[in-house]
């Protein structure tokens, strides 16, 4: 007698631990197998570009931070970039190595939560706990520098909002130090550890050219073996000015992903002590005032500085008519920003391109055939985070 | 790397008939096409051994209410091999059914998807068209210039009813939109009392 069998329909979140957010995924399984996924997004949807479009290029900065919320200064540069292109505005040097400087601490932040995570969805939970004293102690960085752990708003078209405080560099220079033996540990935890290979060697293998055409960046694209980093083939503000190697993955599974983590977090350590090393001195924001305001000493004695204050913080600076795309290699991907400007005070249009949208987009093709298990891993290796997806 | 200038000869030259121009700004390459040319220029992009613009970064669309023809869809393309970007843009009307390009870049999917929920504009075979971004049941295309800001609809718990309701939206305070250009350059109201 033939058994009767039934494809069976999961609900996956939009409330699980696993999911890294707000993602509603619908299953269908036959047993354990899984025939089918359809991602739900949206659940986090704020209406980001919308808002962009209603607020002055000053106001928007912050709604970047709330995109990929724990690499935030990344975001913000490519929005930086995109002013400061269409306004041919020279940033001073100093802000340049800053913002490398907090971009590869962002790098680091982003790599930390995910490989730890990614640890926990499959069974290892010290990870994170060891991952998370180190996250700690860089967003104490951010807040020293930015006045706040999470959503910096520290990016400016033209620089940084204010210059290092008092013996940062030295604090970042000692973490730099002790750093690369945490990562060594968190390698000594799930590098050659058995179980954690088993759950993730030859699980969603990525070929290829299916990463290229489903749209793949970052580590999604560089662990199926496209030597591809915008920081090296595209470099914006002063990456070329720095030695680092761009680690590529063979097989494109979630093991190579993992290990291409690890060592961009050790490449990060590695830029951010070439940044210590050589970090110039000088201003950190262009001294344009129509861009930039003015130095607060400044305001109290001269009037054109008052009258700049005014006009930067009421009507904010206004950016001619053009249109541009601006990528920057953030820690998912590529993060890009379409910026139309009709030469008001307000962008015309903002689309923001996120790379975690087109890699959860291929869940389907990349889950298809594995087990109810592999979910997690899958989903954990692609790096999502829902505060980008769903702009 | 490929030279931009020469890759704007190349495709000028391979192309002529289906560009309406093309522009180098950027260190990118603009196009303009008409519509009923799109699938042909990315196919030709993405297989031409000398374009190899294999990947999509991104479809979206820009809202320009007072144009005739009222929407600009851009199509944005990266070539590893040349490392060069080119941005395609071609003019939508209101209603107009796109060709879907899912069949030459399955990443175009969800992209697709997300220009039709957020600007209404419809693809011909796309092989899922739902809304992607806004809420199940939602109405209307959030980034049309003429859609509000605050929205039309509001979601809270009831208690009286013990679930979730929608409500038009109610503002103690309405969205205040200030005009802050300066009234010798021409504020708007300056600039309407003027004109009467």
């Amino acid at each position: 007698m033939a058994k009767e069998t039934k494809t069976l329909n999961l609900n996956f979140g939009p409330q699980h631990p696993a999911a890294h957010g707000v993602l509603r995924l619908i299953l269908q399984l036959d047993g354990e197998i899984v025939e089918k996924a359809d991602p739900h997004i949206g659940l986090l949807h704020r209406g980001t570009e919308k808002l962009i479009e209603n607020k002055t290029y000053t106001q928007a900065v912050p709604y970047f931070d709330r995109l990929d919320y724990v690499a935030p200064m990344n975001q913000e540069h490519a929005f930086a970039l995109a002013i400061e292109k269409i306004l041919k505005i020279e940033v001073p040097i100093r802000a340049q190595y800053i913002r490398v400087m907090f971009c590869e601490i962002g790098r680091i932040l982003s790599h930390i939560l995910n490989v730890t995570t990614q640890a926990m969805d499959v069974g290892a939970l010290t990870p994170t706990l060891w991952g998370f004293e180190e996250r700690e102690i860089l967003m104490g960085f951010y807040e020293k520098v930015s006045g706040s752990r999470l959503h910096a708003n520290y990016f400016r078209a033209g620089g940084v909002h204010q210059d290092l405080p008092k013996g940062l560099d030295k604090e970042i220079g000692k973490f730099c130090e002790r750093f690369p033996k945490i990562i060594n540990d968190l390698e000594l935890l799930l590098t050659d550890n058995r179980i954690f290979k088993q759950r993730n060697v030859d699980i969603g293998v990525v070929s290829k050219q299916d990463a290229l055409d489903y749209s793949f960046s970052g580590v999604m694209l560089r662990g199926s073996g496209v030597p591809w980093d915008l920081r090296k083939s595209q470099p914006y503000d002063c990456y070329e000015q720095f030695e680092f190697k761009i680690p590529v993955g063979k097989n494109g599974d979630c093991y190579d992903r993992y290990l291409c983590r690890i060592e961009e977090m050790k490449e990060s350590v590695n830029i951010i002590n070439q940044c210590l090393a050589n970090l110039p001195v000088g201003p950190i924001k262009t001294d344009d005032g129509k861009i930039s305001p003015p130095p607060k000493k400044d305001i109290k004695q001269s009037m054109e500085a008052l009258i700049h204050h005014f006009k930067l913080y009421t009507e904010g600076y206004r950016v001619d008519k053009d249109e541009i795309y601006t990528a920057v290699e953030a820690p998912k991907g590529e993060f890009g920003v379409y910026l139309i400007s009709d030469g008001s005070s307000k962008p015309y249009k903002c689309k923001i391109r996120a790379p975690g949208f087109s890699h959860l987009q291929a869940m389907d093709y990349l889950i298809k055939g594995h087990m109810l298990a592999d979910v997690p891993a899958v989903l954990g290796s692609m790096d999502i985070v829902f505060g980008e997806v769903d702009r | 790397m490929q030279n931009i200038q020469d890759l704007e000869k190349i495709l000028n030259s391979e192309l002529n008939t289906k560009i309406k121009s093309s522009l180098i700004k950027h260190n990118q390459i603009y196009l303009k096409i008409e519509e009923a040319d799109l699938t042909e220029v990315i196919l030709f992009l993405k297989t031409n051994s000398k374009t190899k613009f294999r990947q999509l970064i991104d479809i979206t669309a820009v809202d320009f209410p007072e144009n005739e023809i009222r929407f600009k869809l851009v199509y944005l393309l990266l070539s590893h091999e040349f490392n060069q970007r080119i941005i395609i843009e071609m003019d939508v009307k209101e209603k107009e059914i796109v060709g879907s390009i899912t069949s030459i870049f399955p990443a175009a999917n969800w992209m697709e998807r997300e220009v039709f929920d957020m600007y209404g504009i419809d693809f011909k075979d796309h092989p899922d068209l739902r809304r992607i971004l806004t809420d199940y049941g939602f109405e209307g295309h959030p980034l049309r210039k003429d859609f509000p800001l605050t929205g039309h609809n509001e979601v809270r718990y009831s208690h009286e009813t013990k679930k979730v309701i929608y409500e038009p939206v109610k503002l103690e305070q309405n969205y205040r939109n200030f005009d802050y250009e300066s009234p010798w350059e021409g504020t708007k109201y300056i600039k309407e009392q003027t004109k009467e």
